[in-house]
């Protein structure tokens, strides 16, 4: 009903481009009437929106440390998604992440930086894999479906996580569940310290070198899935399985490689939160990023461009909007969460709302011909 | 002796409290489910139902009509969850996680603009509230040994909405297995291609079976907000709309077993209550989590089938479409 032919015959930057802005527009418009209804006006908020997300430096460098984040969610969601599975669960995997980076940095944190950055990288990956591998392995062999096992790996991973920071791994003598923090050499470099060595004043802000590593795995992501076999057969075994299988595709081997490399991706997430920021281990510091993750891949197409871009509209909108909400008490911070759900809901469930009609009006007029 | 089987009534008595909104909104998306359409938006539509129903009975002072209001809200956000996934075909999944996230944000966004507590409704009190039914002879039987207590303090002295609950289970096996309305419900989440062929609308059946979820839902909110407690407070459901999709699924799809999903996962949570801190003899003290967690490792180990084997509705999560 929806793809087929009338995708084939109109330009495909009609669907890749305008059709994803059509949905976002209309995300937006759904989320004006929401602030105009509350009393406030939306064109002043996003006004102070834009300005608290990229009024200075310093306020760039939050909207890029939230992008960040998001890059390494969104990803994870992608890749799923490009072997035709959902991945909810990044929210866990990122968390189970953590405790990977956690325990190697409190183990190995002495270690010179250059060696415990990429052990560090490794741990993430590692533990967010690992995290991903059983439902993963479940779904492959058992035939589990992906989607519940994955929310229910989310509670068991918030509760494995709680178990152990409060009863194992909390720093002795202190109240909060938190660990002891690392040694500096096990925290990455800041931007503005970065920066501000090579003589450039920036802004204090949480940005570090994360941001960097997030960039590169996009540039991995793209290769992998568009100029490797296994990112071939990725994609085969995700738009139709039964002729990924004719064409000696092993699904079992295939899902569960994919859903590791999407944990991989979503236990960076501590990369940026655990090492470059807090220096320590603490309860929930994921906060939600795994399901802006689904967001941010609806919205990116699952493209590493568009991951980008979604995941700096949302480090944009998780910014500015605390700005906003200092300005305008209305608008809380559960304002941005309602506006990351009209965007699910348009760009994901809603995606088919625009699509044939948009199509058509830009069907060749050759195409059109006979009814 | 006699102080063992008080524990165990009271036992028994936060079980049945905690086990009604789930066993409400598990047969909401028991319906949604066995229609063929994935309902992973039963947190949703109970937080944004406990919003409605305290909201609406804050400000009218009646349990009733906030119950009302409870319905058509979780009832819209159903509808809204059909056109998407039925309509348009969009993906179910991502529609009901989209509802949840949307609900989370706006019931404090509306609740703060609303009532200026931060999200929070006002206490509700009296009329406002569904208060405790005492069963007819509850308060003489009470000192009768053993029946008393048990009638009393088990069967009476609940809100009306667990007895709802009660008496749905029943009603939802009669509706599905019993009735013509539920032989299509049934043949449309497992091959909507025959029903349509039949003659009958896929739309149309998969569309009645998320408004029955949304009433369903809507009542588990309500409970939530102006029977067991006496407000809205933010994220209220705190996740019990997932735990009742596990125990939709540990239940097979099916309402006597949802029911016992339903009571073994109240039941961990009432011993998880009780036993916080006191060591048991042998095992010591059991950590919190560990019981927090049991439903969900039981439902992926009931999911794999290595306990049991949850086999779902075979059209689940697949948008019907027309051949052409």
């Amino acid at each position: 009903m929806s793809t087929s032919p009338a995708d084939q015959a109109s330009p495909a930057w009609v669907g890749n481009a305008v059709l994803p802005l059509l949905n976002l527009a209309a995300a937006f418009a759904v989320s004006a009437i929401v602030i105009w209804l509350l009393g406030a006006d939306p064109a002043e908020a996003l006004h102070l929106l834009i300005i608290g997300a990229f009024g200075n430096s310093e306020s760039i460098g939050y909207t890029l440390y939230y992008t960040t984040t998001f890059i390494f969610t969104g990803l994870s969601v992608a890749i799923a998604f490009h072997a035709g599975l959902f991945n909810i669960g990044a929210e866990g995997q990122a968390y189970i992440g953590g405790l990977g980076v956690g325990l190697l940095c409190l183990g190995l944190g002495g270690l010179p930086f250059i060696l415990v950055v990429p052990l560090a990288i490794l741990a993430a990956a590692a533990f967010g894999a690992g995290w991903a591998y059983i439902p993963a392995w479940l779904q492959a062999k058992r035939g589990s479906h992906i989607v519940i096992t994955t929310i229910m790996f989310n509670f068991i991973a918030s509760a494995v996580m709680t178990y152990l920071l409060v009863n194992v791994m909390i720093k002795p003598g202190q109240q909060s569940p938190e660990t002891r923090e690392f040694e500096t050499s096990a925290w990455l470099p800041l931007a503005h310290e970065v920066f501000g060595a090579l003589g450039i004043e920036l802004g204090r802000s949480p940005l570090n070198l994360s941001f960097v590593w997030a960039l590169i795995c996009c540039v991995a992501f793209w290769v992998y899935v568009w100029h490797t076999r296994w990112g071939y057969r990725l994609r085969a075994l995700g738009l139709n399985e039964h002729a990924a299988v004719y064409g000696g595709v092993a699904p079992a081997r295939t899902i569960i490689l994919a859903m590791s490399i999407s944990g991989a991706l979503a236990g960076f997430v501590a990369l940026n939160e655990i090492m470059g920021v807090q220096h320590r281990l603490l309860l929930n510091f994921t906060g939600g990023a795994g399901f802006v993750g689904i967001a941010v891949a609806l919205m990116g197409r699952n493209h590493p461009v568009g991951i980008v871009l979604a995941a700096l509209l949302f480090g944009a909108l998780y910014q500015g909007g605390s700005e906003v909400s200092f300005e305008m008490p209305a608008l809380t911070r559960e304002m941005i969460v309602a506006i990351q759900g009209f965007i699910i809901l348009m760009c994901g469930a809603f995606e088919n709302l625009f699509r044939r009609r948009l199509l058509a009006l830009f069907r060749p007029r050759a195409a059109m011909a006979p009814g | 002796m006699n102080e063992v089987f008080l524990i165990v009534v009271l036992l028994v008595d936060s079980t049945l409290r905690v086990a009604a909104p789930l066993v409400l909104a598990a047969l909401g998306g028991l319906f949604a489910e066995r229609s063929g359409v994935v309902d992973i938006g039963l947190e949703g539509k109970m937080l944004a139902a406990a919003f409605a129903a305290a909201a609406a009975a804050a400000v009218t002072g009646s349990a009733w009509i906030g119950l009302g209001a409870a319905i058509v809200v979780s009832v819209l956000l159903a509808l809204l969850h059909g056109y998407a996934c039925i309509t348009h075909a969009g993906n179910q999944v991502v529609s009901g996680m989209a509802l949840n996230i949307v609900v989370a944000g706006l019931t404090v966004i509306i609740g703060g603009a609303w009532f200026q507590r931060g999200g929070q409704t006002p206490q509700l009190t009296g009329e406002a509230r569904f208060a405790p039914i005492d069963l007819p002879l509850a308060v003489a039987l009470e000192n009768v040994p053993i029946i008393g207590s048990l009638y009393s303090e088990i069967i009476s002295g609940h809100n009306i909405l667990v007895y709802i609950a009660a008496i749905a289970v029943p009603l939802a096996g009669w509706l599905i297995y019993r009735t013509r309305f539920g032989l299509r419900l049934r043949a449309v989440g497992e091959n909507p291609a025959a029903v349509d062929t039949a003659g009958l609308s896929v739309s149309a059946l998969r569309y009645q079976a998320l408004m029955i979820g949304g009433v369903l839902c809507g009542l588990s909110g309500a409970y939530l907000s102006i029977a067991h407690n006496a407000a809205f407070i933010r994220d209220m459901s705190a996740g019990k709309g997932y735990l009742a999709l596990a125990a939709l699924i540990f239940g097979k799809w099916r309402p006597v077993p949802t029911l016992i999903a339903c009571l073994l996962f109240a039941f961990a949570d009432a011993i998880q209550v009780r036993l916080q801190g006191t060591a048991l003899p042998l095992i010591g003290v059991i950590p919190v989590q560990f019981i927090q967690v049991l439903p969900y490792v039981l439902t992926v180990l009931l999911l794999a089938g290595f306990v049991g084997r949850a086999v779902a509705p075979k059209a689940i999560g697949i948008p019907y479409v027309k051949e052409r």
